[in-house]
């Protein structure tokens, strides 16, 4: 066979692997040795490099960090409640909020029309560390990480429904259609593993479910771009992925054997037909193999330490929970996925912020602080970036009777709300950008969502401009035609 | 290397075969179309295209009068057009495009604009806006193979390349190949045996023809026809409820059977309702464009979902037809193409005069219908009808004589509030109780009781009570604190909660209706109402006020029970999944006071009833008459009875068989420019009308569909004929003439052979669009049947086989696929059309994707085995099965064809192929063909492949067969697991560890490179 008949997909796939690595994975050695006969002899001997597909021209320049993991809190958490402490709504508590602020803009339909009564922070706000971060009495493990953390009280966007105003943040377009971020950047920079998927979603939700949005799976589609860089749903229940174990009565014994003649088969059927398609797949039937090893590892917290699991909190060990996809969160980054999405529903405090949001405090609290903390333990903050936030903030008006404690919410607000970062080469320790009073509207410093998109694509080395795909005649990127990196957040 | 070859193919595609011929030597003129535009259009015309609101400097560059008359192009005068100067300048303010817009020229580009401003700068109407006219058929040496003309152009076009033909594909692969391509099943070893043993000359032709005539055939082509008509069996979004669109996906089976011509076809899928006295067929057929997604989710504006169909529809006919993106043009003229925005909104007039109302309002789907009622079910829709009307007239008047009766009962009921202090509470007393699980109830001096001992995750209370009171009007429900449990309770979970999931009283043996009156507190969704709705999963809770008393007051809207012996039977149920979610300490009394006395009123009634009658404003008037009329028993009954007449009837009417159609409103609306596409902010009024550049319509064309139609398949009509014909080739050879399949507009990418597409586009057109003749031209010609093998070097020179030096070899679709396991295993049912079937799926894809609202119940027997497209296609969550599958959410007329570890996890594990496998190791050890080891290996290969194993294959199986019998031989339980994959039942007869062994051989060969592959 012809060296130069490999096409570059395989070589990214297959060959970069060490040829003990290639024999490892094979118990009868088999199939691997008909693989390894396949590879360019110069390869052999390169060091092997930590990087399974991508663009060639990517990075566009040095990254800060190599991995996301992406908090996704879906419902909108309320920034005046939780950061973005505003004593002047003590002060109106109740009181119209005056024009001059809400200049009448839209709001949605549920309280367009309705008196806008200023309503303070549901429970007492403190700062924390030597930054003098300001939290809510319900995040106790945030507030000790503070001096860790980005917060941007000055985020706003155009969407006021759930549906577009997550789809807007993780594509750059309200409407589906369009790559998710995770997409786009196991494109351009494909994956430090392969034996995993590169772009991993998780999903949970408050255990009381209050809340009826669907994880919709356009939140995580790779749109236009090829299929495989969709993002792959590792499931709450049973197999994490599906059809990932052998049928009953399957060994992985019997599994390896008839994986090594079917590569052995595949391998002369490519030398007849000098398809490179063939190889790919042999390449492919491989890693389907080793996933079926590698995931279960992943799955398995027997290897975490006590002290470990507790820092994540009384869930961690319950599947679907926040708190287990948090770990999981970090173990999948620590075995090189690229790009890591959960989804927390829950937030969505229309009627029950009385009763719903301290439980929704506790269930995401504890655990998003023990990732911080525990990649910062094991060096691996450095080069991961976290991200959390909603898809909008929430009114800092009441939603619902102010006399009538049980019917007390907030609805949607688009002007400002609060995310936070850390890691990935972002400043800890500082608070960047400004709502007014009220926390009505961002006013210094605004960062809008092609921002925010800009900045994380910049921290893994991908200039947002250049990172395009060219669909239907047009060049499409993340940031559509918008987005600056903010460059006072770097660090 | 690469990059050199990569040019080589894309600059000697357009390549007019001409000029190739008479190998003119002087560097032959510039080409607009295949030099020049591509370059404007991705470079210029963003900023200086069609768009007028958009366009910068008002300059526009995409026609020859724009750029002459502002000087960017000086026709012969390269050194004086702006255009050159501009792109050549070094100033970063002055070059073009501008830095900021990441796009820049190379300097080949920059030549060639030199060049054709020279050579005098002409423009050229894009190539596919051109009517196709046939071509002459290109002359090649004879010693090439021609099965017909499309052979001559490949032929001409690889002698350009210096590249032959590759060899005809032996027979074996050859049959398989199309046979695959047009049924979408393999063949069968007899009907290998059949094609094998005939020699004569037309035994290809003969094979092609039967394949035709299949049923089977529909059944194949019409898979690319759902992804673009974006079919499915649900309507998207939330709730996502089922419809019955696969009578129209059964029409279009017949339709590819019956070999209807393509503009017929057309024809009455875009306006069969309008066609003199249509016919049922005619009808169903217009589902077509009725396939959309619906949204019925509760707050959403009918108008604008209204709105976004017919968008849609524009859209997908955009597609489809013409392979034209419309989409941009609903909010602005196209950047690139001749289309304004005026254009799509006066195409948006065919469709918007549906009768529809954008609503979800016809039990699950949405007018107009098509109903198939049986007279008898018709009937009885109607009286469900009349009983509707029935019980709305009863409400409506009752309505009016209660409100009439309002001043009467305000009078009473302020009365009654003055004097009231609360009603007296009587704490009933306890006779006997049980729990269901043995936990110890025992009776406290308060009356209450205490629950302790036994600790189960769900359990039931049955409790007696004797009540000193004859009759009553209230019951409270304590839920009260107690050291004993955590938090003190008052609930015994591990955190002191509780779930009442219900509670039911009797009253000397007859149910009391109850209604619940109001809690001090509910935990988030654990309302007190949810102890009576009968779902055992929700209920009353309290989270997290622990350790205080809770009290839940219902009202008894029972008449007073007969007399009897006073006894009082309580039923506390406490079934939610949540573990132990069981009260730990409560009481029950009870009032017979006035029900005012103790309902939640609101403050703001009170209120209001407090001020004189004369002196109200009318926001208190409306809050008295409102909570009057909302709680007069009354009329709370017969509003219940006018919900229920209506819930039976929409039950009803949803279970009959009906399907969506199109069908025209009386009365036109008119149509607007919409802003931004927004359903609510119209602009200038338009009539309808076409895409003026592709092709105007006669001027006395009528404004129906119809001529919408008629227009798209007009023999003028540069589009519709290229672009079907190029989707045909695409589902063949894997890609398209025009690879763009989605886009023949300016941004698209130009054709490999635009000589052979315009002579298949009139070929087909003046065959009357005779589809089945066309796939017949394609599948016979000497290009199809070439041997798929990749010569050395070929894969790198030309990995997408463009130049078709060889015949197509790509993955077959992962639908195809499961058909050929079911086929080759002999449990495929082979069964045509009839409503969708729901097959193997791991459990909780569809409860995950809808928070459990919607449970997946797979259907059993035959139903398993269906053909792939008839699969119950649930459009928030694909069947899982599938792989690399069009989203069914939009129009699609392209599929991808990746390659994944999560495919093979498909076909290595997924129960349908592990049965297939069972199911084609069973037929192989009962085969009457085959005795012993090495046939019975051949024999399934064979069913596989379609071929012979080599020796040294057959030697691979047969010692993997050994390691299996060994395995297998020495292990009992994994057999039984094994075999026990799947719900039809393994032949008794049959040794289970050679069945087992076999079946891993068969999952094997299922999974072969060969055999997921058409090559």
């Amino acid at each position: 066979m012809q060296p130069n008949a490999i096409p570059p997909d395989f070589l990214n796939h297959a060959a970069q692997m060490t040829r003990r690595q290639l024999f490892a994975g094979s118990a009868m050695g088999l199939g691997s040795a008909a693989l390894a006969s396949m590879m360019a002899p110069d390869l052999n001997g390169a060091e092997p490099q930590q990087r399974f597909g991508g663009l060639p021209a990517l990075p566009h320049h040095a990254p800060k960090a190599k991995h996301v993991i992406y908090l996704l809190m879906n419902g909108a958490p309320p920034h005046v409640d939780m950061f973005d402490y505003k004593p002047e709504l003590e002060k109106w508590r109740g009181q119209e909020i005056p024009e001059s602020v809400h200049q009448n803009q839209r709001v949605s339909t549920m309280t367009q029309g309705a008196k806008k009564l200023a309503f303070p922070a549901f429970t007492g706000f403190k700062q924390y560390g030597k930054s003098g971060a300001w939290a809510c009495d319900f995040l106790p493990h945030t507030a000790s990480i503070v001096d860790d953390l980005c917060f941007i009280k000055s985020m706003h966007t155009n969407a006021v429904n759930h549906a577009p105003g997550i789809t807007f943040f993780l594509t750059g377009s309200e409407m589906p259609g369009r790559p998710s971020m995770g997409a786009w950047m196991t494109y351009g920079l494909g994956s430090e593993t392969q034996d995993l998927p590169g772009f991993v979603v998780m999903t949970s939700r408050d255990k009381e479910a209050t809340c009826g949005q669907i994880f919709y799976d356009f939140y995580w589609s790779s749109g236009f771009l090829p299929s495989k860089f969709q993002g792959v749903k590792f499931r709450g229940a049973g197999d994490p992925v599906l059809y990932l174990s052998n049928p009953d009565g399957m060994s992985r014994e019997v599994r390896r054997g008839l994986l090594d003649d079917l590569a052995e088969f595949n391998a002369e059927h490519f030398a007849e037909f000098g398809d490179p398609e063939i190889n790919t797949r042999i390449a492919q039937y491989e890693m389907a193999y080793r996933m079926q090893a590698s995931v279960p590892d992943l799955t398995d917290f027997s290897t975490e330490t006590k002290a470990g699991l507790e820092m994540y909190g009384p869930d961690v060990e319950r599947q679907g929970s926040f708190a287990h996809n948090c770990l999981m969160a970090r173990r999948l980054v620590e075995r090189g996925v690229r790009f890591v999405q959960l989804f927390h529903a829950g937030w969505d405090h229309h009627r029950n912020l009385s009763t719903q949001f301290e439980i929704q405090c506790r269930d995401t609290d504890q655990p998003a602080a023990a990732l911080v903390k525990d990649l910062k333990q094991r060096g691996l903050l450095e080069d991961t970036l976290v991200v959390w936030g909603g898809e909008f903030g929430r009114t800092p008006f009441i939603q619902g009777n102010i006399n009538e404690r049980t019917q007390w919410g907030r609805d949607h607000h688009p002007y400002a709300f609060t995310t936070w970062m850390a890691g990935g080469g972002i400043k800890p320790g500082i608070t960047y950008g400004k709502s007014d009073d009220f926390g009505f509207n961002a006013v210094e410093n605004r960062v809008d969502v092609h921002n925010f998109q800009a900045t994380i694509l910049n921290q893994l080395g991908i200039d947002h401009e250049r990172l395009t795909f060219k669909f239907q005649g047009r060049q499409y990127r993340l940031t559509d035609v918008h987005g600056k990196v903010i460059k006072d957040i770097l660090a | 290397m690469t990059l050199r070859f990569a040019c080589g193919v894309l600059c000697g595609f357009w390549l007019p075969l001409l000029s190739v011929m008479t190998a003119a030597a002087a560097e032959p003129p510039v080409n607009f179309g295949r030099d020049i535009q591509p370059i404007l259009s991705e470079n210029c015309f963003h900023c200086h295209g069609p768009d007028a609101k958009h366009r910068e400097a008002d300059l526009r560059l995409d026609s020859f009068a724009g750029a002459t008359a502002t000087g960017a192009v000086k026709p012969g005068k390269s050194a004086e057009s702006e255009l050159i100067l501009r792109i050549l300048s070094a100033d970063p303010g002055e070059v073009m495009p501008p830095p900021k817009s990441n796009l820049k020229l190379t300097d080949v580009q920059k030549q060639l604009l030199k060049r054709w401003i020279d050579e005098g700068g002409q423009y050229t109407k894009h190539w596919s806006f051109i009517a196709p006219v046939r071509p002459a058929v290109p002359m090649v040496p004879a010693t090439a193979r021609i099965q017909n003309p499309i052979d001559a152009f490949i032929v001409a076009r690889l002698a350009t390349e210096n590249l032959s033909q590759a060899a005809e594909a032996d027979r074996v692969k050859l049959l398989r190949r199309v046979t695959l391509d047009l049924t979408g099943l393999p063949p069968t070893p007899e009907e290998l045996d059949a094609f094998l043993a005939d020699t004569s000359a037309d035994s290809y032709e003969k094979a092609v023809d039967r394949l035709l005539e299949s049923r089977r055939y529909g059944e194949r082509m019409v898979w690319e026809w759902l992804d673009a008509a974006r079919y499915a069996d649900t309507n998207g979004y939330q709730g996502d409820p089922t419809r019955a669109m696969w009578y129209w996906r059964d029409w279009a089976i017949e339709a590819f059977n019956k070999n209807m011509p393509f503009d017929q076809f057309t024809i009455e899928q875009l306006a069969g309702d309008l066609l003199p006295n249509p016919t049922r067929e005619q009808l169903i057929a217009t589902g077509f464009h009725r396939n959309h997604m619906i949204n019925g989710e509760g707050g959403r504006i009918a108008e604008e979902s209204r709105v976004e169909y017919v968008q849609d529809r524009v859209e997908t006919t955009g597609t489809v037809w013409m392979g034209l993106t419309l989409t941009c043009c609903r909010c602005h003229d196209h950047k690139y193409d001749p289309f304004s925005q005026k254009e799509y909104y006066q195409l948006a007039a065919y469709f918007n005069s549906i009768d529809e109302s954008g609503a979800n309002d016809a039990g699950g789907l949405a007018n107009p219908l098509l109903s198939f009622a049986l007279p008898e079910q018709q009937k009885k829709l109607d009286e469900l009808r009349v009983v509707e009307t029935d019980a709305n007239k009863t409400r409506d008047e009752l309505d009016k004589k209660v409100r009439a009766a309002q001043a009467t009962w305000e009078q009473e009921f302020s009365q009654l509030l003055a004097k009231s202090g609360g009603p007296e509470w009587t704490v009933l007393s306890v006779v006997d109780t049980k729990s269901e699980t043995g936990a110890t109830l025992k009776v406290l001096e308060d009356g209450s009781l205490l629950a302790s001992g036994t600790n189960p995750s769900q359990d039931s209370f049955a409790i007696t009570f004797k009540s000193s009171l004859a009759s009553f009007t209230g019951i409270r429900l304590e839920a009260l604190p107690d050291d004993s449990l955590v938090n003190k309770g008052p609930g015994r979970a591990d955190n002191g909660n509780f779930v009442l999931s219900e509670l039911k009283l009797q009253l000397n043996g007859q149910p009391l209706e109850l209604a619940a009156i109001r809690a001090d507190f509910e935990q988030g969704s654990f309302p007190l109402s949810a102890t009576l709705d009968g779902k055992p999963e929700t209920g009353w809770a309290v989270a997290s006020e622990f350790g205080r008393p809770h009290t839940g007051l219902y009202e008894v809207r029972s008449a007073p029970a007969a007399a009897g012996d006073g006894k009082i039977l309580c039923r506390l149920e406490f079934r939610s999944p949540h573990v132990s979610h069981v009260l730990g300490r409560f009481r029950l009394s009870v009032t017979n006071a006035p029900t005012a006395t103790f309902r939640s009123i609101p403050d703001k009634v009170r209120e209001a009833l407090a001020v004189a009658s004369d002196k109200r404003d009318d926001a208190q008037r409306k809050e008295i008459s409102e909570y009057y009329v909302n709680n007069e028993p009354s009329l709370v009954a017969a509003k219940k009875v006018a919900e229920d007449a209506r819930k039976n009837r929409d039950g009803f009417e949803r279970s009959l068989p009906r399907t969506m159609v199109m069908r025209e409103r009386a009365q036109p609306r008119e149509t607007f420019i919409l802003v931004k596409g927004a359903y609510n902010v119209p602009s200038d009024k338009v009539e309808h009308g076409v895409l003026t550049e592709i092709l105007p319509i006669p001027a006395d064309a009528p404004k129906s569909r119809l001529a919408l139609a008629q227009w798209l398949v007009s023999p003028t009509h540069p589009l519709t004929a290229r672009v079907t014909v190029n989707r045909f080739w695409q589902q063949f050879f894997g890609t398209g003439l025009v690879k763009s399949t989605e886009d023949f507009g300016i941004q698209g990418d130009r054709p490999s052979h635009p000589e052979l597409l315009d002579w298949l586009a009139v070929e087909f057109r003046e065959s009357g669009w005779n589809v089945k003749r066309l796939v017949k031209l394609i599948v016979t010609s000497a290009a199809y049947r070439q041997s798929s093998k990749i010569a050395p070097g070929m894969a790198e020179r030309d990995p997408e086989n463009r130049l078709l030096a060889r015949g197509p070899r790509f993955r077959l679709p992962s639908w195809m696929i499961r058909d050929q396991a079911l086929a080759v295993s002999g449990l495929l049912i082979d069964r045509s059309g009839g409503a969708p079937v729901k097959g193997y799926q791991p459990s909780g894809v569809w409860e995950d994707a809808t928070f459990g609202r919607i449970q997946y119940a797979q259907d059993h027997g035959e139903a398993l085995y269906r053909r792939s497209l008839y699969t119950f296609w649930r459009r928030i969550a694909a069947p899982t099965v599938f792989f690399d599958i069009a989203n069914r959410q939009n129009c699609s007329v392209k599929n991808d064809r990746t390659n994944t570890p999560l495919h093979a996890l498909v076909t290595l594990n997924d129960v349908t192929y592990i049965e297939a496998a069972r199911g084609l190791a069973q037929r192989t050890l009962l085969s009457s063909a085959s005795k012993d080891e090495p046939s019975r290996i051949s024999e399934m290969f064979r069913r596989c492949t379609c071929r012979q194993p080599t020796a040294k294959e057959a030697d691979r199986l047969g010692k993997r067969l050994a390691v299996l019998r060994t395995t297998y031989g020495q292990n009992t339980d994994a057999t039984q697991k094994l075999l026990a994959v799947g719900e039809s039942k393994p032949d008794p007869q049959l040794n289970p560890a050679e069945l087992a062994a076999w079946t891993g051989l068969a999952n094997l060969m299922l999974n072969l490179d060969e055999a997921i592959t058409k090559e």
